[in-house]
């Protein structure tokens, strides 16, 4: 039976869409276009929604701004300091959850248990562990002979510490995501390499890692635009602070600050757009140079399955 | 044979190790929760607490008002569930049942908006809550949450996956499209829209900047920011502090172990909004 398209049954379905649509344009759709055009505006009363002036001086006043700079820069480090270590850590929990183990759906469990909890509330279990006397950190380093180091006041730490807590907080969701991943892998792979001698190593580097290619290039992805929103972590850690010295304001915190403190619409508009543009940015790079890759492991399979 | 002993048990020793450095942030949370003041900062650290302070609870609970800062975020997590679940019901329908004019196209740009960032959302929000007069009100709370177009993109492909003849079936049988929505689709899809409740409510009870900027009083706070509030006030009384910290992360903890299940599936499929 074939449905065709009426329109009777294009206003049925609007009678449908209409409360879900409704508020996706309300609170989606509008604001993304609204916030575009007041990134324009240099000056604007937002409650009559009279705009006196326009023009690209929000740009130009983010760009000559030494704390966005500084706030981007923050941001790279922490983006550096995050995915790399969370993706390699991830993936190797997850090949091992992934062996003929006991127990694997209690430790993973276990290890997904960071992800579901309140980010403010684990950062205020954490900025205890930090604690530069009696934090358990320092305690812990202190049994091999570490002096305490000021995870929370010392400029050089506050980063460190920050990277720490977020990667404990997102490893189980990579390790999740890796393990569905990894069941998708063909285990007769596996067996003919075996049949071949191929070490376990080699097993990891020349079927694991091409396979999963794919499960790697989402989780990357997502990771990334993730740690470039980092805001929470920050205000929790440092009680509503950036850090000493403003060692860990992020770009999110900087418009934070522009938006809710200084009452900058304009400037914090300009500057959300910017860390926008910025992931989007580095999303198509990631989803270019990982298709390439996808596509030469493919083209290699192909030539080395034909040959036999 | 040995050799597989051995890195057997090396793994086992990976994962466990890990599995703790993961639980130990907790552990020391409750731990300290439950600690008399001059127990709270010792060297070495006192793993378990002696006597166990149940009164940190009482006294956390009376300091701050955790009692409307609980209400409140329970209030806020059912209302904007109940309100999601309502809306992707009827629009994961449309998509999934209805041909209509403009679908393929409506659909694309739903998708489209779920790659924004929300930060760049906030300020044109807060604006028109401003003008609404919702600041401050349960309806800056719930109602911009009430429609998620991840949870539409999840039930649609549900519904798609519910053999046709059934609807066949029942509208011979007399059965009108609304009817047959709610009274049979519905309960089929209960696996799907329990992953969707669930992820829903994680999202609501933890959020904060939003929380944060839509609330000024009191009153109004839900518990995350309520325990900001409470640690610029605590400050230093850490055992105070793990309780409050405690009360936030705990019932979201005992939720995902119960239902954990419907959470890694709906996780797998794609990522946690926020």
């Amino acid at each position: 039976m074939i449905e065709r398209r009426t329109w009777k049954k294009t206003l049925r379905a609007l009678l449908y869409l209409a409360p879900a649509l409704a508020l996706i344009i309300v609170f989606d759709v509008y604001p993304i276009i609204k916030s575009f055009l007041i990134s324009f505006y240099t000056r604007y009363n937002y409650f009559t929604d009279v705009v006196y002036a326009r023009g690209i001086d929000n740009y130009l006043s983010i760009f000559n701004d030494p704390e966005f700079w500084l706030s981007l820069r923050n941001t790279a480090i922490f983006v550096l300091g995050v995915v790399p270590a969370s993706i390699c850590l991830s993936l190797a929990v997850a090949v091992l959850l992934n062996q003929k183990i006991r127990f694997r759906g209690l430790l993973r469990t276990i290890y997904f248990i960071p992800f579901v909890t309140s980010v403010v509330a684990v950062s205020v279990v954490w900025r205890w562990i930090f604690h530069s006397q009696y934090g358990l950190l320092n305690a812990a380093l202190g049994l091999v002979g570490i002096s305490s180091i000021h995870w929370l006041t010392d400029p050089n730490w506050a980063m460190p510490a920050l990277i720490i807590l977020a990667i404990w907080k997102g490893l189980g969701y990579n390790i999740v995501i890796f393990l569905a991943g990894l069941q998708n892998i063909d285990s007769n792979y596996y067996r003919a390499a075996r049949i071949d001698g191929a070490s376990p190593w080699q097993r990891f580097i020349h079927i694991t890692v091409p396979m999963l290619s794919g499960t790697t290039l989402f989780v990357s992805i997502i990771a990334m635009i993730n740690a470039f929103k980092v805001f929470d972590e920050i205000y929790a850690l440092f009680n509503g602070y950036p850090g000493p010295v403003n060692s860990a304001e992020t770009v999110v915190y900087y418009i934070y600050n522009k938006f809710y403190v200084q009452n900058q619409y304009g400037i914090a508009s300009a500057a959300s757009y910017v860390l926008f543009l910025i992931i989007f940015v580095l999303t198509l790079i990631q989803l270019k140079v990982g298709g390439q890759k996808k596509e030469r492991t493919r083209s290699k399979k192909l030539a080395t399955g034909g040959g036999r | 044979m040995r050799r597989g002993a051995f890195s057997k048990g090396f793994i086992y020793l990976l994962l466990i190790a890990g599995g703790i450095l993961m639980l130990l942030p907790f552990v020391w949370m409750i731990s300290t929760s439950l600690k008399a003041p001059n127990q709270v900062m010792t060297l070495p650290p006192i793993w378990l607490p002696h006597p166990i302070e149940w009164s940190n609870y009482l006294h956390a609970w009376h300091t701050a008002p955790f009692a409307r800062y609980l209400f409140n975020s329970i209030f806020v997590a059912a209302l904007s569930t109940l309100g999601v679940l309502l809306t992707t019901i009827l629009a994961a329908y449309a998509f999934s049942q209805i041909n209509f004019y403009g679908r393929d196209v409506v659909f694309s740009i739903l998708l489209g908006t779920m790659m924004v960032p929300g930060e760049i959302l906030l300020i044109p929000n807060f604006v028109t809550l401003v003008k609404l007069g919702w600041i401050d009100h349960y309806e800056a709370l719930t109602v911009p949450w009430m429609a998620s177009v991840f949870a539409i993109f999840l039930l649609r492909q549900f519904f798609l996956s519910i053999p046709k003849e059934l609807s066949y079936a029942a509208k011979m049988d007399g059965c009108s499209d609304f009817k047959y929505l709610w009274l049979i689709m519905v309960p089929i899809s209960k696996p799907a829209l329990i992953t969707i409740a669930l992820l829903q409510v994680i999202g609501s009870w933890n959020s904060f900047l939003w929380p944060l900027i839509v609330t000024n009083s009191m009153t109004m706070r839900t518990m995350p920011v309520g325990l900001m509030a409470f640690s610029s006030e605590a400050g230093t009384e850490y055992n105070l502090l793990m309780v409050a910290a405690t009360m936030v992360i705990l019932p979201m903890i005992i939720l995902f172990i119960i239902l954990q299940k419907y959470i890694i599936e709906g996780v797998t499929r794609a990522g946690i909004k926020g």
